[in-house]
């Protein structure tokens, strides 16, 4: 188990920022588009964050026109360049699926003081 | 020159590629091996490379053995296996293999005893499709008919439940990712039978080249 951790170390980041579900992020990802490259970000509310060393991920959540969306970044991918925390919520659990549920006001998250 | 390596299986993990792409890898603790015995045509009758690998506590070898390696000026081996070579030439006894035999890139076989299952029912080993759990259906994951009743047998070869697994198999055209020499691990994409800690035999590809 010490062999993987190492070979996780390689890649692994020091430089994420302390978050977790109910906060605010926004993630910047690294798109390629032909030979272009663009950074793109997605900003939302974490609901979940899951596995642990380089396997961990983290999903956020938006809702846009309407329609929500969710994306699963994994946390230490080279994809994600930047996690930037805008809002701390105060949460009850660790899964925040609830919120799918609901909508407008019922989906507020209060906010962490 | 043929490669073959002996390794131990520590697990899986995965790591990132240049793109940011995911690659599920098996790593292996591959070495440090020691070619204990070079065969040659000329005096054995064909041209192999005996190797050795893994720490084995010295009374637990028995005295044949101790003196095999002792001829070599080598410690005991846990792990004794041969490999034809076309160049035994190429080889020296006592000669230490390393993981950096092979190279990022390169196409490996990898050959394994898989896990046993134990007795497994003909869905599990032959993946028949079952019957439906409810609906008044009694029939839920039995092997189905055996034949018809006018030839009064069993035709041999007939696919039915029994032994699963326990079976040495080989993986072929494993894609290796990493090599590292210096610590001997070796990432090698995709899964490789077996349990964690069990012997596992790295080859080069034999259907294809890296």
């Amino acid at each position: 188990m010490d062999l993987i951790k190492e070979i996780e170390k390689q890649h692994l980041k020091d430089d994420i920022p302390a978050f977790s579900p109910g906060d605010s992020v926004r993630v910047h990802v690294k798109v390629k588009e032909g030979n272009r490259e663009r950074t793109q970000v997605f900003e939302g509310v974490v609901i979940r964050r899951q596995g642990s060393g380089l396997k961990e991920t983290f999903t956020v959540r938006r809702v846009t026109y309407g329609i929500g969306v969710e994306r699963i970044f994994p946390v230490h991918s080279p994809v994600v360049s930047r996690i930037e925390v805008t809002r701390r919520g105060r949460v009850r659990r660790a899964k925040l699926y609830y919120l799918r549920e609901r909508s407008g006001k019922a989906a507020r998250i209060r906010e962490q003081r | 020159m043929t490669k073959a390596l002996l390794a131990r299986k520590i697990g899986m993990t995965q790591v990132y590629d240049e793109e940011g792409r995911v690659i599920p890898v098996t790593v292996l603790q591959a070495g440090p091996c020691y070619v204990v015995q070079v065969k040659d045509s000329s005096r054995d009758g064909y041209n192999s490379i005996q190797i050795g690998f893994g720490e084995i506590k010295e009374h637990r070898v028995n005295r044949p053995l101790k003196g095999h390696y002792q001829k070599h000026n080598l410690r005991p081996c846990r792990y004794l296996r041969e490999f034809r070579v076309e160049d035994p030439a190429a080889f020296s006894s006592g000669q230490e293999l390393r993981a950096d035999l092979f190279s990022p890139g390169d196409l490996v076989d990898v050959s394994a005893v898989t896990r046993g299952k134990g007795f497994a029912g003909s869905i599990k080993r032959l993946g028949f499709a079952r019957g439906a759990m409810a609906h008044g259906s009694h029939y839920h994951r039995g092997p189905g008919s055996l034949g018809a009743i006018t030839a009064a047998r069993v035709f041999k070869g007939r696919l039915l439940p029994g032994r699963m697994g326990g079976k040495r198999r080989t993986i072929q055209n494993l894609r290796v990712v990493q090599a590292d020499g210096e610590k001997n691990i070796l990432l090698v994409k995709g899964a490789v039978p077996g349990p964690q800690g069990g012997l596992v035999v790295i080859k080069a590809a034999v259907k294809r080249k890296g």
